[in-house]
């Protein structure tokens, strides 16, 4: 393992370790994706706009009901309201869903949310589809340079000892007590391993699944997935849960210590609590 | 490890060339996406190129895309669009129940052809219980019945040089300042030629309505809707799009929607 000593501040009481984190395929392929899943979350919320209703199955009901969300506008007495309906309950959601900006648009998700602001189907799609190919470009580089460089093994595949040490890393965690490691903790493993071993590979496979050609070329595809309508309900739920990730990822930043998790992703570098023992490496 | 290093490269630069124009564009943050001309969009329009290259690639020309059962028709087929032509010209043929509805199939073709719907019905049919995909992300099950385009192209002797299959349609989708436009689409010869891709004129078990595009519409099962135009008129065989439209192969095409729809 590299680390090296620095003198940290004119007290110099207690000197700092840092240590080599990211290697520059981590840390490359992790802006790569924030870029793109910004970009391929606007404009999938501009598509969604296209036809903002969910359903189960393969088909769209529309003299049935399989929907399982969809986001609408009602006229009320005087004014017209947002009306999003999720599993059979009903909310009033004006000025966020259903409708919203100034001039009361009828638009599921506002203007601010998408890319392009303005409507605009074929745009959306160019954005997505492009930030797509990105995004699993990205996956498949990430996946040979981790393969090759040990990352995958040694910092993200969750070991029986950590497993073991689950339960005290979640006590930790709830009372934000941080240990800082050249190693990831277990809910970091799990966390990083779900969104890049399960999630990531789950929007890819949903989202190929609405693909009338990819449907073409492996018809169990949207079978396994439950039929298309599902594949898309699927492709939207992992969104919420990828958007889940990311604000508990930038509230643990914040919380561990956010220059500290910063250098690490930029530069590499990370400091280590010095009391902490050096395992492995 | 050149390869991937290359790659990532290629990658950094292809998106740090979004990145940057996006953020250049000012008050509205997205404005340069506007327009068909503008460089960023081009730039990400290249995907839609590399996904046509890649879909024919794996997927064979005869691939079929997934059929259903008769029990799956649990609605009637949504229609979409225009859903009833105002044109005095097809009002005056729907008057008359099409018998005075001719389909033209002319272009790049050594025999030009002049086919009536008692033809195109005494030719051999193929009838296919598929999914329609809408752009929108709705979708839909029917059973389709029409004769394949294969043979029609066969009866008019395609020439070689022939790249892509026009359909014009009968019905004014637009009427706005800068004219009216009849809608229009195209498709490439791959999936002309495949063996679900047929001129529809039975819609579960029935004529095709109105709504559906009576008296004639395409049916492209690998792709989106809006491949498949409604109200067929005349079919022409070309090898360029300069000429039709704005020129890019479609009305939606036109408008920014990209010409492969197979995603």
């Amino acid at each position: 393992m590299v680390a090296r000593d620095v003198i940290d501040g004119a007290a110099a009481s207690a000197p700092r370790t840092l240590v080599y984190r990211q290697s520059a395929w981590t840390r490359a392929t992790h802006w790569i994706w924030a870029a793109s899943l910004f970009f391929l979350l606007l404009s999938g919320l501009q598509i969604f706009n296209a036809h903002p209703t969910l359903y189960i199955g393969d088909q769209s009901g529309f003299e049935f009901d399989n929907s399982v969300l969809s986001i609408g506008a009602q006229k009320a007495d005087t004014s017209v309201v947002g009306v999003t309906k999720a599993l059979g309950l009903t909310f009033d959601t004006t000025g966020l869903l259903g409708v919203s900006g100034e001039r009361a648009e009828h638009r599921a998700f506002p203007a601010w949310a998408t890319i392009p602001s303005y409507r605009d189907l074929g745009t959306g799609r160019v954005v997505h589809f492009f930030f797509a190919w990105v995004l699993v470009a990205t996956l498949g580089v990430w996946l040979v340079a981790g393969i090759l460089n040990g990352h995958l093994r040694r910092d993200l595949v969750p070991r029986l000892s950590d497993m073991r040490a689950l339960p005290r890393d979640l006590a930790d965690h709830l009372k934000l007590k941080f240990h800082h490691t050249r190693e990831y903790n277990t809910l970091q493993k799990l966390a990083y391993a779900g969104i890049l071993f399960v999630l990531l590979p789950l929007m890819i496979a949903t989202g190929l699944a609405m693909s009338p050609g990819a449907n073409a070329l492996m018809p169990w595809l949207p079978e396994l997935l439950g039929g298309r309508q599902t594949a898309r309900t699927i492709h939207f739920v992992a969104m919420l849960l990828l958007v889940g990730f990311f604000v508990i990822h930038m509230l643990m930043i914040v919380a561990a210590g956010p220059i500290n998790e910063m250098r690490s992703i930029v530069t590499g570098w990370y400091r280590i609590d010095r009391r902490e023992p050096m395992t492995g490496g | 490890m050149r390869t991937p290093h290359l790659s990532r490269r290629a990658l950094l630069s292809a998106a740090g060339a979004a990145g940057s124009g996006l953020l250049l564009s000012g008050c509205d943050a997205f404005g340069l996406l506007e327009g068909s001309d503008s460089v960023v969009r081009s730039t990400l329009e290249r995907a839609n190129d590399l996904t046509y290259r890649v879909q024919r690639l794996l997927l064979g020309a005869d691939r079929l895309a997934p059929e259903f059962a008769e029990s799956d028709i649990r609605q009637g087929q949504r229609p979409n669009g225009v859903t009833s032509p105002a044109d005095q010209d097809y009002q005056d043929l729907l008057a008359g129940d099409f018998a005075d509805w001719r389909l033209e199939v002319g272009g790049l073709v050594e025999r030009p052809l002049s086919l009536s719907r008692d033809q195109l019905l005494a030719m051999p049919s193929r009838t296919q219980i598929t999914r329609h995909d809408c752009v929108e992300g709705w979708s839909t099950i029917a059973k389709w019945t029409g004769v394949p385009l294969a043979l029609v192209l066969d009866l008019a002797m395609v020439k070689p040089q022939a790249r892509f299959v026009v359909f014009h349609c009968m019905d004014t989708i637009e009427r706005s300042l800068s004219g009216q436009f009849r809608y229009y689409g195209s498709i490439d010869m791959i999936d002309a030629r495949h063996p679900q891709t047929i001129l529809a004129y039975g819609l579960n078990g029935r004529p095709l309505p109105v709504e559906n595009g009576a008296p004639l519409r395409v049916r492209v099962e690998r792709q989106l809707g809006y491949k498949m135009p409604k109200y067929l008129q005349r079919i022409e065989l070309t090898d360029s799009f300069a000429g039709l439209g704005f020129g890019k192969g479609g009305y939606w095409e036109d408008r920014g929607y990209d010409w492969f729809a197979g995603i």
